[in-house]
């Protein structure tokens, strides 16, 4: 298992690698962030003043060295337009998107799974028919379209929930969150249905078509030869085995929920880190572009190494192939 | 004279299933009648796609949409079961009636222990104490021969061959003490050596119990050692029965003849196997003639109309209007 989790940490390292440089070169590809910086009626003088004070005067390879340098001291550098260390930058807004991602989260698996599970038993009722047709709408629709309709609907015509910005936050334990809030959970709801509509959709189908290979397979026939209850037939023996392919869509599924609501959150305003991205990327903030990469990559290795351990814990299968592995 | 008080553990009388499809209905097992003793063991054998499998889900009554039972009584202990609500069912499957599937690697569960999985057939059923359970686990595990089974409770199936495999699940059948047993093909994906073992074991435990068991094959050699009675099924519907003796001693259908001719032990070394000409026709809307009759060389007029069967003894029936002479030889 250790040895596992060393290999595991040093693939990580060398993706984060790759990853820098090839945002180092992208961002050098698409322009001088010098340009989007200083104001075209800048002095000569004033305007090699502030290349040098970025460090955007020294060669590309150079400015790499430098920032791997900084890395190693745990420093992703400052932002070239707050002027503040990315880091913190980052950390602000991590908030706001954590639980936007948490509420389209539930959201999305307590609706889903339960939603695909009956359309995987039951495939030929009406019911099965609806949900599959709102599945297919679902993942049909243009997410950024879907939220103005949103909006449209509940913010202008019942005129009932806010829609924009994440409302009043209340910190318990030490964590700052909308969720702690009445006011909060109404600005978050409008956003998270935004983002969960489409994860649903594609969970609805994931757990539909694992439900309905399963309760083919013969273990499940077996299972009705013993004359074991229904209740227990969907609980533990297909539920237990759909958990699988089922967590590997949730591991992804979460990582997008926190790293790609760009759309959503321009959309509805909210404050978080999809919004930080975009507005970088149009001012070539090169020093938070990459942090916010690094992190998203980051977040997905620990998600997917979060998702191999849980494999572990529901297959015994998993369990045993790692550890006659490790062996070796 | 049959006793008439003493009713068989296991009646099916004219069973039709069939699978409505979309190009039309396919008529698995048309028509189909034997009965099961206390303590025997009937031996049903055909090739793929005779009916063999649907006959015994059948019994269970776990044939799916678009399969259904389309009629016919299937009497066990003189109760039909095809009235009984699924409710009831549930109760008669496992611990009244058990199966063994073919295929030992699909069978079990993969993220349960095996233990969970043959106490379930248990606790599904009976109000027992933990330590009942655990004891009636442990002795059923032993019966099939499973190497220090206290330990082996807690072990997952990918932690066994097929041939364990294949026994947990005939402990996980017998652990009910089952009235009747269907074994579908239960040792057809096994080393032969493996296959020898169960046969033997089966046998035992049969006699040792009194139950019924209903053996599934296509291979009349496997039935031979361990069947008192044996079923031949074609195309969906059976064409001879009569005691292991008779059949394989003296077989009367054109279809088991061929069929006793095509095992390679039965051929001249060296000499090409004789197969069957033809292949066994199409289940869909079929007819109620001889499904052979196309493959027949004793084919004469009236064979494509429904068969009398001509009972030749009273365990003896053969669904054949030209049937070939006894053999003296055989």
């Amino acid at each position: 298992m250790l040895v596992y989790a060393f290999r595991r940490m040093g693939q990580a390292l060398l993706v984060l690698f790759a990853l820098t440089v090839l945002v180092f070169v992208g961002v050098w590809m698409i322009g001088n962030p010098a340009d989007a910086l200083i104001s075209p009626d800048a002095s000569m003088a004033e305007r090699e003043a502030a290349i040098r004070a970025l460090g955007l005067d020294k060669p590309l390879w150079q400015q790499y060295l430098d920032f791997v340098g900084g890395l190693m001291q745990g420093d992703f550098g400052n932002s070239f337009i707050y002027r503040e260390p990315v880091t913190q930058i980052l950390a602000s807004r991590l908030g706001a998107s954590l639980e936007l991602a948490f509420a389209a989260f539930v959201l999305a698996v307590g609706i889903s799974v339960p939603l695909g599970l009956y359309a995987g038993l039951y495939p030929d009722t009406r019911l099965s028919q609806a949900i599959m047709g709102f599945s297919l709408i679902g993942v049909s629709i243009p997410q950024f379209w879907q939220g103005m309709v949103l909006i449209i609907l509940f913010g202008i015509w019942l005129a009932v929930l806010p829609v924009g910005g994440r409302g009043d936050t209340a910190t318990v334990f030490g964590i700052t969150s909308s969720l702690f809030t009445l006011d909060g959970l109404m600005h978050l709801l409008l956003p998270a249905v935004n983002m969960a509509l489409l994860k649903m959709s594609l969970l609805i189908r994931v757990t539909r078509a694992a439900v309905m290979e399963v309760k083919g397979l013969d273990y499940v026939r077996f299972a009705r030869a013993k004359g074991v209850r229904p209740y227990r037939i969907v609980t533990k023996h297909i539920l237990g085995n759909i958990m699988l392919p089922l967590l590997t869509v949730l591991g992804i599924e979460i990582g997008n929920l926190v790293a790609y609501a760009v759309i959503t959150e321009t959309v509805f305003s909210w404050p978080g880190l999809g919004r930080l991205l975009i507005s970088s990327i149009q001012v070539l903030d090169r020093p938070v572009i990459i942090a916010y990469l690094c992190f998203t990559a980051l977040l997905f290795i620990v998600l997917n190494l979060i998702v191999d351990i849980l494999y572990t814990v529901v297959d015994p299968r998993v369990r045993d192939a790692i550890h006659s592995g490790g062996a070796k | 004279m049959k006793d008439m008080q003493n009713v068989p553990l296991l009646e099916v009388d004219g069973l039709n299933t069939s699978f409505n499809t979309r190009a039309g209905v396919v008529r698995s097992v048309r028509n189909v009648s034997f009965e099961v003793g206390r303590g025997e063991v009937l031996g049903i054998v055909g090739e793929s796609g005779s009916g063999k499998s649907v006959t015994g889900l059948s019994i269970l009554r776990l044939i799916d949409p678009p399969g259904k039972i389309v009629s016919g009584a299937i009497r066990f202990d003189g109760e039909d079961l095809i009235p009984l609500s699924e409710r009831q069912m549930r109760k008669v499957r496992g611990a009244r009636i058990a199966m063994v599937f073919q295929n030992p690697m699909m069978t079990l569960n993969p993220v349960q222990k095996i233990g969970d999985q043959i106490a379930e057939a248990l606790t599904e059923h009976e109000r027992l104490s933990a330590q009942e359970v655990r004891a009636r686990c442990i002795a059923a595990l032993e019966a099939v021969g499973i190497p220090s089974p206290e330990e082996r409770l807690n072990a997952y199936p990918h932690e066994f061959s097929g041939g364990m495999r294949q026994r947990i699940v005939i402990a996980t059948a017998l652990v009910t003490r089952p009235d009747l047993i269907i074994a579908d093909e239960p040792t057809t994906a096994l080393d032969v050596t493996i296959q020898a073992q169960i046969i033997h074991q089966m046998r035992q435990l049969i006699d040792q119990t009194g139950a019924g068991l209903i053996w599934i094959s296509h291979d009349l050699a496997t039935l031979s050692e361990l069947a008192d009675r044996i079923v031949v099924m074609y195309a969906g519907t059976v064409v001879e029965t009569g005691t292991t003796a008779e059949i394989i001693g003296n077989p009367r259908h054109p279809y088991t003849r061929r069929l006793l001719a095509s095992v390679p032990s039965a051929n001249e070394p060296g000499q090409p196997l004789r197969q069957i000409p033809g292949i066994m026709p199409s289940l869909l809307d079929i007819g109620d003639g001889c499904p052979f009759a196309s493959r027949c060389d004793r084919r004469i007029e009236g064979c494509e109309r429904p068969i009398p069967a001509e009972r030749l003894s009273p365990s003896r029936s053969v669904w054949c209007i030209n049937m070939p002479e006894e053999r003296e030889d055989a």
